[in-house]
């Protein structure tokens, strides 16, 4: 039972979906929306991380580091601006952000 | 075997738990399903034999990100039944967008293969009997120390932007005014009267 490249693509394939899916499933509820793109970001490092290891390349690896960065300041942020704007509002209803556009 | 019965493993319950990550009822649970995604995803990470990854994952992920969720979601009191209401409409359209994505991927995958020249074009190739942590930390503090300094000033950003957007002052709240206090002068704080001697004040 020979794990492969493959697996790990298709592994990561299937994660990503999931969150593209969660997106529609979930399009009232930010929090879980938010919560999909980590999933998404998790499946792009799993593909990172895999295509490092059989190349025998380590920028892969690195990359990752950088995507983990981005992701907790993504997250942090994204989660700060939903507290103020419950606090304001009262609500976290996707239909209700969309009137802070200009 | 063993290590393709851990594969297997760790990857169906990452796909399951990503799959009520999406689909739990209760935010809570979510987040927590999303932390089981995490753990396992270190598994895989640990299989491949990128354990500091691995590592980091677990400590940023499970320690920073997910608890930062988690604290959110039991902070704000909101009535999450109602956010779920009329969500079906578009589970059609997600299913078959989700589909497509998941096709265009397969066929992807089953038609690519590594370019002939691939390893004249490795950035960092693997350095034998070095281990992993080492590797990574020699290349992060010499070839990408530019790009590593630009990550921890984007952390650091994204640090005051959260603390600049949620921080908020409330009126009618005394606080100490350090500065004001070492500013007084005895002129302003005190007054010296002559009393007569005997009469009192």
């Amino acid at each position: 039972m020979e794990i492969a490249l493959n697996h790990y693509l298709i592994l990561a394939g299937i994660v990503f979906t999931l969150g593209v899916f969660g997106i529609f499933l979930n399009r009232k509820n930010v929090i879980v929306i938010l919560m999909s793109i980590e999933l998404m970001l998790l499946a792009v490092n799993i593909n990172f991380v895999a295509f490092s290891v059989y190349l025998g390349d380590m920028a892969g690896q690195v990359f990752t580091m950088f995507i983990l960065t981005v992701a907790a300041a993504e997250a942090a942020i994204g989660l700060a601006i939903l507290v103020v704007f419950f606090r304001n509002k009262g609500s976290i209803a996707v239909e209700d952000i969309s009137m802070m556009k200009g | 075997m063993i290590s393709g019965l851990a594969f297997y493993l760790f990857a169906a319950v990452l796909v399951l738990s990503a799959l009520m990550v999406i689909t739990a009822k209760n935010p809570v649970h979510s987040v927590l399903f999303l932390i089981l995604a995490f753990f396992n995803a270190a598994g895989l990470f640990i299989l491949l034999g990128a354990e500091f990854i691995a590592t980091i994952l677990v400590i940023v992920y499970v320690g920073a990100v997910a608890v930062l969720f988690l604290f959110v979601v039991m902070m704000l009191d909101i009535s999450f039944a109602d956010l779920r209401k009329g969500a079906m409409q578009y589970v059609p359209i997600g299913l078959v967008i989700g589909f497509v994505l998941l096709g265009e991927l397969f066929l992807a995958y089953g038609a690519w293969q590594f370019a002939p020249e691939v390893e004249q074009h490795f950035a960092a190739p693997v350095v034998p009997d070095v281990t992993n942590t080492e590797a990574l930390g020699g290349l992060l503090y010499t070839h990408y120390v530019l790009a590593f300094q630009m990550a921890g000033l984007i952390l650091l950003v994204a640090m005051m932007g959260a603390i600049v957007l949620t921080h908020r002052t409330r009126p009618g709240v005394r606080k100490q005014k350090v500065a004001d206090q070492f500013d007084r002068k005895i002129e302003e704080s005190m007054e010296i009267k002559k009393v007569a001697s005997g009469s009192g004040v």
